[in-house]
């Protein structure tokens, strides 16, 4: 089973993340913020993470950048997610070394079709 | 699959709600000269925060509204605009917006649409002026013909499979589009042991059939953009390649936003996992807290007939019982914890009471904060913030001189109102205390005497200023929405009573004023002085007991009728007999033989007979109201450890049932 890591600082949106993931199958660990959700990828390997960007501590881009670092996630999709509509926030990610990103607001099916995409 | 967003609602209003007050409080420490980023950002992500759960879960009137705040907030973010006192006051006034659209959907409820879309046009306003500008929406995606096939030229840098994209998931969400003939290139591949596996040397070229739209081949490659060399070409030159459009763009405004479901109330709330703790109903508290006041006075019924027993004959027994003794104490501090919130809780509303009221008065305060930290029952401090708001209000408005007086008496322009919390005993004070102009002594007098009271010149200024509590009494000149209608400060008084709690000011002309409530830390328990008159003991809440002393009969002094005065310090005190006043069996103890409490409640003192000091204790309060009925200068009752029932005295009311001292 695929396991994945839900990085966000709201808990309601975590704990959307993770009961649609959850219910699709996927093994979830939520982290609150970046800095935890380091900790957790350094002593879990983690199949994907999705991050969202803002947040306090360390923000979703600084995490990405952190993680692509660390040799076991040199290759692990790494999504973002992102409410805002403009371009820098993706193209700031892309450079962080984000595998891609998925818009807020998204329902449950588009998560999942997401995740499907990058984990299949 | 379908998954039910109702269940993530509850989570989402807590956290909005806690956004909200995040925002509030960063606003109100927001200065536009020093913005540092950490504020700004807190705002921004709340604000952020919002937008996306609001989105998510269904709520779109709020999700837009905050669309705009958001903008607003980004344009401050990235120092295209300064959040100066209209813009702070713009977004504060979006904050009690949020929280009422917020409330609304939680309680399934109308929120005050019209306030809102004002609101909105005012932000949308803001937007357009200057700068920044609001960011139109994006056009949909631009029409385009679609033509029957795409040629596809996609060559992935080298370094493509570092940012955790593989080459062929690309190719096989395309190969879903439609039929797809896919070639591979690996001219560039290098012979074996020159192969970095980490590298992408291939490159493809893909024949796609079918009703594909450019549009979405571009979203398959949206990801990699920046790391490959694309092109695509219609098959069929039919219609011209528009410039490209980014895919997801219009998402965000046009999401699919299902209508909002409002009944999600009902569920309880989720226990909370953050920091170690759970939430419980309140009321499971106050049973616990009840079963244990029950627990005390048991304990102290075991202990007084222990008393009884031969120490040596029941050593073990009587040490088991100390023991009890003291479990149960810690037991009780224990329960009363649980119930305590620190005080912070009623006055992080403070700086934007402050705020508002001064820019509306055109004054200018500065509000300090101490003692946060201190701890007091829920049930108190949730009563407390009426009478403190109101003491506040009335200190900007009455108390705080406008700058250019204050100016001109040698102050800083800006007035300082601090407000602080300590322990003291059993009891918490808190108290506010301005820089300005102080109590007027002659206005409050001739005020009062115009009310028709009848006031000696010579009044101590402490029972002047407790004048200001009288009914109908407001020295304001003119009356302002904010105070001055006189009603109130009465009020204020009458509830900071009810709580066992007392008010004292201190005021010096043109240094300012300081008010000082002094609370018990719960209602439940009472620290009190039993006093025995006949057969019947009295509780006297220790903090209303001045001192006690045995009387000297040249001491006392007999007016018109059967009053009577007591000289103590200088002072004529008015002197009762608890034993009349409640019409208890027996006589008095000759004065030179009986003992004389002084109480004081209200800053105003009284004498009173007993019989005997029995001691003092710690009581358990419980309501006479709710089970007999209301009594006279009683404010409750306790069952003692011999299972009598003692009454608490309501000291205040004793002496206001009495005529005033007189200075002598």
């Amino acid at each position: 089973m695929a396991s994945i890591l839900a990085v966000d600082d709201s808990p309601s949106m975590r704990q959307m993340v993770a009961f649609t993931l959850k219910s699709a199958g996927f093994d979830v660990t939520e982290a609150e913020d970046g800095v935890d959700a380091l900790s957790k990828a350094r002593s879990g390997n983690f199949n994907l993470v999705l991050a969202d960007v803002n947040m306090p501590n360390m923000d979703g881009i600084s995490l990405v950048r952190e993680l692509r670092q660390l040799p076991d996630y040199r290759f692990t999709p790494l999504l973002i997610l992102t409410t805002e509509s403009g371009q820098d926030k993706k193209m700031e990610g892309k450079a962080a070394g984000a595998t891609g990103w998925l818009v807020k607001p998204f329902d449950p099916e588009q998560l999942i079709a997401t995740v499907n995409r990058v984990l299949s | 699959m379908s998954i039910d967003m109702k269940q993530f609602h509850q989570a989402f209003f807590e956290e909005s709600f806690e956004g909200l007050q995040a925002m509030e409080a960063a606003l109100l420490t927001l200065d536009p000269d020093t913005a540092d980023n950490e504020t700004v950002n807190t705002i921004f992500r709340a604000a952020h925060s919002i937008k996306g759960g609001a989105g998510t879960f269904g709520f779109s009137d709020i999700a837009s509204f905050t669309h705009d705040l958001e903008t607003l907030l980004d344009q401050v973010r990235a120092g295209q605009r300064v959040p100066d006192g209209p813009l702070t006051d713009l977004v504060l006034r979006s904050v009690d917006v949020l929280r009422d659209m917020l409330e609304g959907a939680r309680d399934g409820r109308e929120a005050d649409v019209a306030h809102a879309a004002e609101l909105r046009g005012e932000i949308q306003a803001m937007l357009k002026q200057d700068g920044g500008g609001a960011p139109q929406p994006l056009a949909a995606a631009a029409d385009m013909a679609t033509p029957s096939g795409w040629i596809i030229c996609f060559k992935p840098h080298r370094d493509i499979m570092l940012t955790g994209n593989d080459p062929l998931r690309i190719l096989r969400e395309l190969a879903r589009l439609g039929e797809a003939t896919i070639e591979v290139d690996a001219s560039e591949l290098p012979s074996y042991p020159d192969v970095d596996p980490e590298q992408c040397y291939l490159r493809w070229t893909i024949g796609l059939q079918g009703e594909v739209s450019e549009n979405d081949i571009r979203e398959v490659f949206a990801w990699v953009e920046d790391e490959c060399d694309l092109s695509i070409e219609a098959r069929a030159a039919s219609a011209p390649a528009q410039a490209a459009l980014e895919p997801d763009v219009a998402t965000d405004d046009s999401a699919p936003a299902p209508t909002p479901k409002t009944a999600a109330a009902a569920r309880p709330a989720p226990a909370s996992k953050d920091g170690g703790s759970i939430r419980v109903a309140t009321e499971k508290i106050d049973q616990l807290i009840n079963l244990v006041g029950e627990l005390v006075i048991t304990q102290s019924m075991l202990e007084q007939t222990a008393r009884a027993l031969d120490p040596v004959t029941n050593e073990l027994l009587l040490s088991g019982l100390s023991e009890l003794e003291r479990n149960t104490r810690h037991l009780q501090e224990a329960v009363m914890s649980t119930r305590m919130l620190p005080v912070d809780f009623v006055f992080s509303r403070f700086p934007r009471v402050v705020r508002d009221t001064a820019t509306r008065l055109g004054k200018q305060v500065a509000l300090q904060t101490s003692g946060e930290g201190a701890e007091l029952d829920k049930g108190v401090i949730e009563k407390i913030v009426d009478p403190l708001n109101h003491i506040v209000r009335n200190a900007i408005d009455h108390g705080i001189e406008m700058p250019a007086e204050r100016e001109a008496a040698g102050k800083p322009a800006q007035a300082s109102i601090q407000l602080s919390a300590w322990h003291q005993g059993g009891h918490i004070a808190i108290q506010v205390s301005d820089d300005g102009k102080g109590l007027n002594r002659d206005k409050i007098l001739s005020k009062a005497r115009d009310a028709g009271m009848n006031l000696p010149d010579n009044l101590p200024d402490s029972e002047v200023w407790q004048l200001i509590f009288a009914p109908g009494l407001s020295t304001a000149a003119e009356v302002t929405d904010i105070s001055g209608r006189g009603v109130g400060m009465d009020v204020v008084r009458r509830n900071i009573q009810s709580l066992g709690g007392t008010v004292d000011i201190e005021s010096q002309a043109g240094v300012g004023t300081r008010v000082t409530i002094r609370l018990p830390l719960t209602l439940a328990i009472l620290d009190g002085m039993s006093v025995r008159v006949g057969e019947e003991i009295y509780i006297l809440p220790l903090n209303s007991v001045v001192e006690s002393l045995q009387p000297q009969l040249g001491d006392v002094k007999s007016m018109a009728g059967s009053a009577r005065l007591m000289q103590v310090r200088g002072e004529f005190l008015p002197l009762l007999s608890l034993r009349e006043l409640f019409g208890v069996a027996g006589q008095d103890l000759p004065l030179d033989q009986g003992i004389v409490v002084i109480a004081e409640a209200e800053g105003r003192q009284v004498a009173l007979i007993v019989d005997e000091l029995v001691g003092q204790q710690q009581v358990v309060i419980k309501s006479l109201e709710r089970n007999y009925r209301r009594v006279g200068g009683i404010s409750g009752a306790t069952i003692l450890g011999d299972g009598r029932v003692a009454l608490i005295l309501d000291v205040g009311e004793v002496i206001r049932s009495r005529p005033m001292a007189v200075a002598a």
